[in-house]
């Protein structure tokens, strides 16, 4: 065990409390301005209403980009989840040339920045596709979250997958059931629970992005941080956006509940 | 005489009947099946087709063709973009004084905030780990993965109303007779590190964790005190998971420019550039976004051999 002396002990407890301040005073005050009556963010507030919280929920356009983003959100972690793991089974199961280059090809697309990945795809989407009369619009939005969402797949069914023992899957063959069967039968259950952490990650992820979106997302469509980031960018309205932000602060305990859930399901296996 | 032994109905002539989750096919049924499982190329083949086809055909495709756009130029006169093959535009990032120090800054922000990080990551780590109470530890953990989740923008927005000229920050300094740092280069460090601190945290405290509690014990018996066991046997320990948070913190401050755009005033960044030139001088753009591409991959490759890339 680590023995620390008292004092250094209360100084990592120090810097442990400076850590939390610094985290949640910030959010704490987009939640206490959601109830702010003015309609900018003030300090310190002195009248509170729900005002804002009845305007943000009978907005029109909140809703509009509330749906556009489960939209790609689901469309974008369904094809991540079959990219992703189709390329964690072949990197798992199989030793061949370029294999690191696929490994880091899978990584790129969330390793370099966003902003590069939104101009590249922007720029093939309305300078070379739109040309030739592809118009790609709202699906080009999809494949680009997909892309980047690939590796949260990736890395969790991968990571099972090196700790499963392929003894089952072996005596599932030698009893003669078919790859498709034994995948269904016995390799799957074995990695469902990193297939559903890596699914969830991926649709946070792209529930979350913003900056890919701003370049992919066809003209006239806001997804929830695109409309976000417009509030933000002319102030005049700016409480709505902390009922918004207080609703996505409050939903980030589900994530962080079905991980802990998740977690310990995979104790127990 | 009742018998213990379950029931078996006779199964139909010709049939093989289980009791498992699906029927076993008798071998030799599927022929595409068969096939596969003769031949491994063509399963590997099988699994990487369609991802290769995505990552290579859309993604480093697109990705090659804008590294190209770097290479055209622009007619200062119409605006339009002129295929050609020139290296004016990356001459004029490093010619131009301006472009050169937004490069630098972009760097020495995403420096600053990987430094931050690893600096308050290490001692949060250690107390989680080491001082924490299983209930506080719990606690702790859930404290720190919440924000991860709070979203990117909600937590800009929570910088610009902290540090807003009559915000939370200015009013609590306002006794002391300081004032805080406004929208500049500093709140800009300090946001970006709150936006990916969580990235480095957690891989740390998960090192420190997995230190075996006999190197302690052996440090100890040698006459090492808390700071000297610390330096000596914790940090060397946790330097893969530090390189590993270390690719997330350096690497998405160095594309990240909304942070800049909203709480950093007059502060640009490389991203700010791109964006701001991607309609009117799409070359230029292109040659600037190669530069964050050119930062990260330098720093991919050096740790490659870490092994760090596949803990992320």
């Amino acid at each position: 065990m680590l023995r620390l002396t008292r004092g250094a002990k209360i100084g990592l407890g120090a810097i442990v409390a400076v850590v939390l301040v610094f985290m949640y005073i910030p959010l704490s005050l987009v939640v206490l301005n959601s109830f702010n009556v003015a309609r900018i963010a003030t300090w310190p507030v002195t009248d509170f209403s729900l005002n804002w919280w009845v305007v943000a929920f009978t907005s029109e356009p909140i809703r509009a980009a509330l749906l556009n983003s489960i939209v790609v959100g689901l469309g974008a972690t369904a094809m991540a989840l079959v990219l992703g793991t189709l390329t964690a089974f072949a990197l798992q199961r199989y030793s061949f040339f370029g294999k690191q280059t696929v490994n880091l090809l899978v990584v790129l697309p969330i390793a370099l920045p966003g902003i590069v990945t939104g101009v590249a795809l922007s720029n093939t989407y309305n300078n070379l596709l739109e040309p030739i009369g592809i118009q790609i619009g709202y699906f080009g939005m999809i494949v680009a979250h997909a892309t980047f969402c690939m590796v949260m797949v990736f890395n969790n069914v991968l990571a099972r997958l090196r700790r499963m023992s392929p003894n089952l899957q072996e005596a599932s063959m030698d009893l003669g059931a078919g790859l498709w069967q034994t995948f269904r039968i016995i390799t799957f259950p074995q990695f469902r629970t990193a297939f559903v952490a890596g699914g969830l990650l991926a649709f946070a992820l792209s529930f979350d992005e913003v900056v890919v979106t701003i370049f992919t997302a066809p003209p006239g469509v806001d997804t929830l941080p695109l409309w976000i980031m417009n509030q933000m960018a002319r102030p005049n309205e700016a409480s709505v956006v902390n009922v918004v932000a207080t609703v996505i602060i409050l939903a980030s305990f589900i994530p962080v509940y079905v991980s802990q859930r998740l977690s310990r399901a995979e104790e127990e296996d | 005489m009742t018998s213990t032994v379950p029931r078996v109905t006779p199964a139909e002539p010709g049939r093989v009947k289980t009791h498992g989750p699906g029927r076993v096919q008798p071998a030799g049924r599927n022929p595409l099946s068969t096939r596969l499982h003769r031949s491994p190329r063509l399963r590997l083949l099988g699994l990487l087709a369609l991802p290769l086809t995505w990552l290579v055909g859309v993604y480093i495709f697109s990705l090659v063709m804008l590294l190209i756009t770097a290479f055209w130029r622009t007619d200062p006169f119409t605006s339009k973009v002129i295929p050609g093959f020139t290296f004016d535009n990356f001459v004029r990032l490093v010619e131009n004084p301006a472009y050169l120090s937004t490069s630098l800054r972009t760097l020495s922000i995403a420096l600053l905030v990987t430094l931050l990080s690893v600096m308050f990551s290490i001692p949060l780590g250690i107390f989680m780990a080491k001082v924490a109470s299983p209930w506080l530890r719990a606690f702790l953990a859930v404290a720190i993965t919440l924000p991860l989740w709070a979203g990117y923008l909600v937590k800009i927005l929570a910088m610009r109303i902290t540090f807003t000229e009559n915000g939370f920050f200015n009013s609590a300094l306002e006794p002391l007779g300081l004032s805080g740092p406004g929208f500049s280069y500093t709140t800009v460090v300090l946001t970006l590190t709150y936006l990916w601190f969580p990235y480095m945290a957690l891989p740390v405290y998960t090192a420190v964790r997995q230190i075996p509690a006999n190197l302690f014990d052996a440090s100890a018996d040698l006459g090492a005190r808390s700071w000297t066991t610390i330096r000596t046997v914790v940090v060397p320990l946790l330097k893969p998971a530090v390189i590993a948070g270390s690719i997330f913190t350096f690497s998405l401050s160095l594309g990240d420019y909304l942070a800049a755009k909203f709480v950093g005033g007059s502060t640009q960044m490389i991203g700010s550039v791109i964006a701001s030139n991607i309609n009117l001088n799409p070359p230029i753009a292109a040659a600037f976004s190669v530069v964050p591409i050119v930062f990260v991959l330098v720093y991919l490759f050096a740790v490659r051999k870490t092994g760090a890339l596949e803990r992320m």
